[in-house]
């Protein structure tokens, strides 16, 4: 078992007591809650009379079913309205802050906590969200929780879990031009696989990592359950703290930061910390990498061939085979020149300021393909704004995007923004589930903003790199 | 435990049994998005497998939870990682409110079991080969029962001479929650609540809350 890494220190620090399951009751620093999986579990609490035990520690947003055109309420889809109905009336009886859309702070589960400095290094954090792993970005214990499991936290503070091994994944040396975090971890995804990671929790290190911002790290840490960990983290630095020293936390309260940074600095993984096991990437080697199937494991480098089933591990034979048909790809070939009939640039992944400013060098002064929809949706309201103020959002409208309100929009589907039919996407999302977005023929082609921008201007998937002036920027 | 807190053991399932074949396959597949545009979950057993079962134009496609052969199965059997994706807890409520009680494959997603678990559905797992071999068999006898022992971690099934007892694996939290009827953990862990404030008090974060 690890010892002396982030993971054991922050679970020893939060542990209560063990369960007669032999699990340890682990108490939740902050929880995180939506509109699509707390309703139920509100319900529950009431059928057996409880309280939301820690309102203070409780957070709510909404994100999955806000429309992102028209927003004034009632919303135009009822169901939608009654959800986000149901949510208002739980948050309000229970006196959980809110981030609606008219306080300006409402976004993606995932964007809003870090933004706002709610999200601290060793902190547990949970949420009815898989990509809960987002917020190991910071140093924190972060993971998706099912919805018994958000009765639970909400009646008690706390959650029962096992601990995991952990899993130390070691990105070295410096990535090439047009090589992002997504490419990162498509990559690690694709190597271990999607189902590489059940009973661990992955630590993110090396140069490649520790030289990505905020955003970058966040990127990565999102899609660690994609690669079936359910937490992932990269060690608090003085990148981490730089950006939690900006945000509404701690901008107006100095002294709370250096009371806090000591306790972040000590959750850190001891040098000499023991791992289960180790894994190592060479980041100068990874190429901007799309996906060609219909799981998120199932990636390759641009320029590379679309693997054969028959050469693949014989338990990947066979979805490969129907993903390869559900898609329309051929083995042999590549993903470069593949069409594709919308761009969406948005999810708790990829749609935060640094992505739309890289989508948005590629895209200015160039044109979305007249047959492609490209739909521009920011992380959260106050991404939204500052992208507004920078002048991004004009880059985008001028060369053809639509650009729209916060939320998880065309990730999932479960508002108006969907694919129609057999439309492909290039999606800066995580997740190529066949289905996942809105369309059950719909094929969803995963990858970096930048080469989502990319293949907007030119229709089809394009290796960034080989985009005029991209090059040499 | 509080008193209302719903004890209820479950050492083991017998029914019989429904093969879903494939590796990877996601809540998204178990359950469409588009159905969780809900507040409650009634009614979502019948979307269980929605798009896989039913075309664009709502036509009846080939699947498992189609056939008449299955509608009264109740122990699903599936290959491996199933479950993988979202955290949504609507996909067991589907299969549960469909009539699954019991899920056995090769290996499943941590939150889909965790979440299962919470609704008192045995995940059990054996080898590739031993659910291949239980697939075919529930194919060939679609009445024939069988058996999830969830405390001797066994899977019973064929009769007379063709018996089979094959070893399956509960994971031991899982195993000790069912066979002790302690998987409903708000109880066990409101009971707690003395030692869970001294936790936080001693959290440095928790201390220089406003
Ligand atoms: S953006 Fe997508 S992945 Fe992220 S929380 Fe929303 S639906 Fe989930």
């Amino acid at each position: 078992m690890s010892e002396g890494t982030l993971y054991d220190k922050v679970w020893d620090r939060h542990a209560v007591t063990e369960l007669p399951t032999g699990q340890t009751q682990l108490f939740v620093g902050l929880h995180l809650i939506h509109e699509v999986t707390s309703p139920q579990a509100f319900g529950m609490l009431k059928e057996r009379d409880l309280e939301v035990a820690y309102p203070e520690r409780t957070h709510a947003t909404v994100d999955h079913i806000v429309p992102t055109a028209d927003q004034s309420r009632p919303y135009g889809d009822d169901s939608a309205e009654e959800m986000m109905r149901e949510l208002e009336e739980n948050v309000r009886e229970a006196g959980i802050e809110f981030d609606s859309p008219d306080t300006g702070d409402q976004g993606i589960v995932h964007v809003i906590g870090p933004e706002q400095g709610i999200t601290q290094p060793g902190m547990t954090i949970v949420c009815g969200d898989s990509h809960t792993s987002t917020h190991g970005a910071f140093g924190a214990l972060a993971f998706g929780i099912g919805t018994s499991q958000i009765r639970d936290v909400l009646a008690t503070g706390t959650v029962a879990m096992e601990k995991q091994k952990v899993r130390k994944i070691q990105v070295t040396g410096e990535l090439g031009p047009g090589v992002t975090a997504k490419d990162i971890v498509l990559t690690i995804i694709r190597r271990l696989g999607t189902e590489g990671g059940v009973g661990y929790v992955y630590e993110y290190a090396g140069e490649a990592i520790e030289s990505l911002g905020m955003e970058g790290r966040m990127s990565i840490c999102n899609m660690s359950i994609e690669g079936g960990a359910r937490a992932g983290y990269v060690n608090p630095d003085e990148t981490t703290y730089e950006w939690l020293a900006e945000t509404d936390a701690f901008e107006d309260d100095p002294e709370r930061f250096d009371r806090l940074k000591p306790y972040w600095e000590l959750v850190r993984s001891d040098e000499d910390a023991e791992y289960d096991d180790v894994v190592t990437i060479d980041g100068s080697e990874i190429e901007p990498t799309v996906t060609w199937g219909t799981t998120p494991g199932q990636g390759i480098g641009i320029s590379e061939p679309i693997p054969k089933p028959e050469e693949l591990p014989a338990d990947k034979q066979d979805t490969a085979r129907r993903a390869q048909e559900h898609m329309r790809v051929s083995p042999g070939e590549t993903m470069a020149g593949y069409g594709i009939d919308v761009a969406f640039l948005g999810s708790c992944t990829n749609a935060r300021l640094p992505d739309l400013r890289a989508a948005a060098e590629i895209v200015r002064g160039r044109e979305v393909d007249p047959d492609v929809r490209g739909l521009v949706v920011p992380g959260s309201q106050r991404v939204q704004q500052a992208a507004e103020e920078e002048g991004l959002a004009d880059v985008f409208r001028e060369a053809g995007f639509e650009w729209r309100n916060a939320g998880c929009s065309m990730c999932l589907g479960m508002n108006e923004d969907q694919l129609e039919g057999d439309q492909a996407s290039a999606s800066s999302s995580n997740r190529n589930f066949v289905g996942r977005q809105g369309s059950k023929d719909g094929r969803t082609v995963l990858m970096s903003p930048e080469m989502v921008a990319a293949a907007a201007i030119t229709g089809e998937v394009t290796d960034v790199r080989e985009l005029e002036e991209v090059v040499s920027a | 435990m509080s008193d209302d807190a719903p004890v209820e053991t479950i050492e083991s399932v017998s029914g019989t049994g429904i093969p879903v074949r494939g590796n990877d396959i996601d809540t998204d597949q178990i359950i469409p998005a588009r159905f969780m545009k809900v507040v409650t979950f009634d009614g979502l057993g019948e979307f269980a497998f929605f798009d896989q079962r039913f075309t664009g134009e709502d036509e009846p496609k080939d699947h498992p939870f189609n056939e008449e052969r299955f509608q009264e199965a109740n122990v699903l059997v599936v290959n491996a990682n199933f479950g993988c994706g979202s955290s949504r807890e609507h996909a067991p409520q589907a299969l549960q409110r469909w009539g699954i009680d019991a899920i056995v494959g090769e290996s499943f997603a941590e939150i889909f079991a965790g979440n299962c678990l919470a609704l008192g559905i045995p995940t059990v797992t054996a080898s590739t080969e031993e659910i291949g071999a239980l697939q075919a068999y529930v194919e060939e006898n679609p009445d024939a029962e069988i058996e999830i022992d969830v405390e001797r971690e066994l899977v019973t099934y064929g009769s007379g001479d063709e018996e089979k007892a094959v070893n399956a694996d509960v994971a031991s939290a899982q195993h000790k929650a069912l066979v002790e009827g302690v998987w409903d953990t708000t109880a066990l862990m409101k009971a707690n609540e003395t030692a869970v404030r001294e936790t936080a008090n001693s959290l440095p974060y928790m201390e220089s809350d406003d």
